[in-house]
């Protein structure tokens, strides 16, 4: 099979994505928006097209255990969820994680309930960020597809060993078609070779005991650290990985992408499929003189903490736009780059925005109201406190909707 | 299938638990396990879910000859799946050989296996997985201190159900009926153990190896911290706890059920009762004689319902 170009989804390109890294076993569990790729993978396997082994589990919990026993046991394995699935097998990914097994999952974005809803924001997957799982937030299908194999070769590093989860946006990537390069299998096989594990089996003939107990701050402590430090070692074998992705796949995926950050004053950080109206919404603000960049975060977890403070050494103001609210604070992203920028001798004002949240449109004159809002800080040295996005016809329209439902404030 | 064992002289001397650990003297469930392991010999892969045998395997020592995965509370049958499914497609694909494979044994106690795992195991016996299940059943979640479970038995006392004025019977809810649960899936094989039978027991384990699929075990087993035993005793109550008809021993092939050791006359539950401190309140300060009735009453029941 040659290379090919083909319109997919996001969901079919995670699909294509576990195809060419020839996984052997796949637990799942449905959940809109993710269930499509689990159903693409169910045909393929029915058609003989995959020689891997699918197993419907009782829920998202029973599917990450038993993808990570799976995994614990010396198969390459792959599983996805979104939201709700994620949170109900919490548990599971920290213990996973700490199985230090290479399990690369998908989570299609959703914002949490209640209220329910189906469309994306980010603090499902933010909140596993502290898990152990490496983070890969993807902006485009193609992005998808060459994510899940650079995933599969970090995971399975043995400098690694850690689970990574990759992310998309439910609907703005999950159900949109773009047009997406299939990569030629051969040339899959020459990044990703076969999974044949040291650290991680059964077998009769080496009793091995897996995830056990320990007792006592110092052991709990060093197995802790253990998994922080490779965890770390991510972001050095992660650049060498993609730097040889690059050389055979042509596609080049940094730590952090800027766009036309090169020489600007003012920068706006975003994740995920929105940051495609942010770029666009940039483009407007350069075509009106203001000199403007989008840095956009995609592997979050290890944290390039160096890579960012690099992209916007110099500039004036920076905002953070979070898809995601963490109630009683503010964004989940402000504080983390906040934090990564604070010891520097010269640096830039920070602003806070959330916006998007349970896919909420951010309109033109959002992004622009961020933009005076970046400036004005530059300008008068005083940065305004955390805003909540929502534009007035939004607000109108709500109003309207409280009135049908009876209430009268 | 092998001639079953008569008595325990036939039971292999080989132990595939060694001594050293760190469970209560006089632990039920762990001499319960010894036998287990006797039969199913040393190519296994347990797998553990929380509870007191959690911390049979404490980094980096492990009483066991074989492989030990502990997994969390809810999933031990749900990592059991991981493990039989990659053992098959690395055999499948030659990967590994037919002689690596290992006999998969999720090992559990009752709060895993009655409440929280509940819908796992479910899961894991409606798909069909071919592993072992033992649930040592002290009727209680032990290790957190002995707190009700739906395990616990009518009139017990809890760390959660403790008798008091308002309520001197202390527990007021009857024991789960799991055996009919997981038969209700309609495994290959299902049966009740004690480790005062290893008989039994073994040729249980012996029987069940013949047939692919779920293959599960209850065992009753005393507690001596949770039900104020004296540790010592522990077969004793095991034992009381058959004659007395209140722990049935049975087998259940694809549903079908046959009692594998009735007792020739049944003891009157009272002998199995009074010696335990989880039933202190039943006799005093007060003799709570309706109370003791009615526990006398169930099993009567259960063994007329049954026709013996
Ligand atoms: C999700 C979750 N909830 C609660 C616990 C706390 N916990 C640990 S062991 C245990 C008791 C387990 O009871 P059981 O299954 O009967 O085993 P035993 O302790 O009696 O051996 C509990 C409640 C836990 N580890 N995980
Ligand atoms: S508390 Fe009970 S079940 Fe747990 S180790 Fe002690 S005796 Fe065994
Ligand atoms: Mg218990």
């Amino acid at each position: 099979m040659g290379k090919m170009r083909e319109m997919l989804t996001g969901n079919s390109a995670a699909a294509w994505g576990v195809r060419l890294a020839e996984i052997d076993y796949i637990p799942a569990y449905p959940i809109t928006p993710q269930t499509e790729i689990i159903e693409t993978l169910a045909k393929w396997i029915s058609d003989g097209v995959m020689d891997t082994r699918m197993v419907t589990m009782d829920s998202e919990h029973s599917m990450i255990t038993a993808a990570g026993a799976a995994s614990a046991t010396g198969v390459r394995t792959f599983t996805a969820t979104s939201s709700q699935g994620l949170l109900y097998g919490f548990e599971m990914l920290y213990t996973v994680a700490g199985w230090r097994v290479p399990l690369v999952m998908v989570n299609v974005s959703r914002g949490l309930s209640a209220p329910i809803t189906l469309e994306p924001d980010h603090n499902d997957i933010l909140s596993a960020r502290d898990s152990g799982f490496l983070q890969i937030h993807c902006e485009t299908c193609q992005e998808v597809l060459d994510s899940i194999l650079i995933a599969y070769r970090l995971a399975e590093d043995e400098r690694i060993l850690l689970p990574i989860l990759v992310n998309m946006d439910g609907f703005h990537l999950s159900f949109t078609r773009e047009p997406v390069e299939i990569p030629d299998m051969e040339d899959v096989r020459r990044f990703l070779p076969p999974y044949s594990p040291k650290h991680a089996f059964f077998k009769a003939s080496q009793p091995m005991a897996q995830g056990i107990a320990v007792l006592g701050g110092p052991i709990y402590s060093y197995f802790k650290y253990q998994i922080h430090l490779a965890c770390m070692k991510g972001l050095e074998v992660y650049k060498e990985i993609s730097k040889e992705f690059e050389n055979i796949f042509g596609r080049r995926y940094d730590t952090l992408e800027g766009y036309m950050t090169d020489d600007a004053e003012y920068i706006l950080i975003m994740s995920n499929s929105f940051s495609t109206l942010g770029k666009a919404a940039v483009k407007r603000a350069r075509e009106r003189g203001i000199k403007i960049g989008l840095l956009k975060l995609r592997l979050l977890r290890p944290f390039p903490e160096e890579d960012l403070k690099n992209a916007i050494k110099g500039c004036k103001a920076v905002a953070v736009l979070d898809q995601n609210i963490g109630i009683g604070k503010g964004g989940i992203l402000y504080p983390e780059i906040t934090s990564a920028i604070y010891n520097e001798q010269k640096r830039p004002m920070l602003l806070s925005f959330i916006g998007g949240l349970g896919g909420k449109n951010i309109s033109e004159s959002e992004f622009d109201f961020i933009f005076d809002n970046m400036i004005k800080a530059a300008e008068t040295g005083n940065a305004p406190p955390p805003q909540l996005l929502y534009t007035e016809t939004e607000w109108n329209e709500m109003e309207k909707l409280k009135k049908m439902a009876g209430r009268r404030y | 299938m092998d001639t079953p064992v008569k008595s325990i002289k036939d039971i292999p001397l080989d132990e595939i638990l060694l001594p050293g650990t760190p469970a209560c003297a006089g632990c039920g469930g762990l001499l319960t396990l010894r036998h287990c392991l006797k039969a199913l010999g040393e190519n296994t892969v347990i797998v553990n879910a929380a509870g007191c045998f959690t911390l049979l395997s404490i980094y980096p020592f492990t009483p066991f000859m074989s492989s030990w995965l502990y997994t969390a509370m809810a999933c031990a049958p749900a990592g059991a799946q991981g493990v039989r499914d990659a053992l098959d497609i690395l055999i499948k694909k030659g990967r590994l050989g037919s002689e690596e494979d290992l006999k998969v044994v999720v090992l559990t106690g009752d709060g895993a296996a009655y409440d929280i795992g509940l819908a796992s195991t479910s899961g894991a016996l409606y798909r069909n997985l071919d592993f072992y299940y033992i649930c040592y059943d002290n009727e209680a979640y032990g290790n957190t201190g002995f707190q009700w479970s739906g395990a616990t038995p009518f009139a017990s006392k809890t760390g959660t159900t403790p008798p008091g004025k308002t309520v001197p019977t202390g527990t007021l809810t009857n024991k789960k009926n799991l055996f009919e649960i997981w038969r209700s899936h309609k495994p290959p094989y299902l049966a009740t153990i004690s480790p005062a039978h290893p008989v039994d027991l073994y040729n249980k384990f012996k029987k069940a190896e013949q047939y692919k699929g779920p293959k599960l075990f209850i065992a009753l087993s005393p507690c001596p911290p949770g039900w104020a035993t004296d540790p010592s005793h522990s077969v004793n109550f095991a034992k009381l706890a058959v004659d007395t008809g209140i722990w049935a021993l049975k087998e259940a092939i694809l549903g079908d059920v046959k009692h594998t050791l009735i007792p020739r006359k049944f003891k009157p539950v009272e002998n199995y009762l009074k010696e335990q401190g989880r039933f202190a309140h039943l006799f005093k300060p007060i003799r709570q004689e309706e109370t003791i009735r009615k526990i006398q009453e169930m099993v009567d029941e259960y063994w007329k319902e049954v026709g013996i």
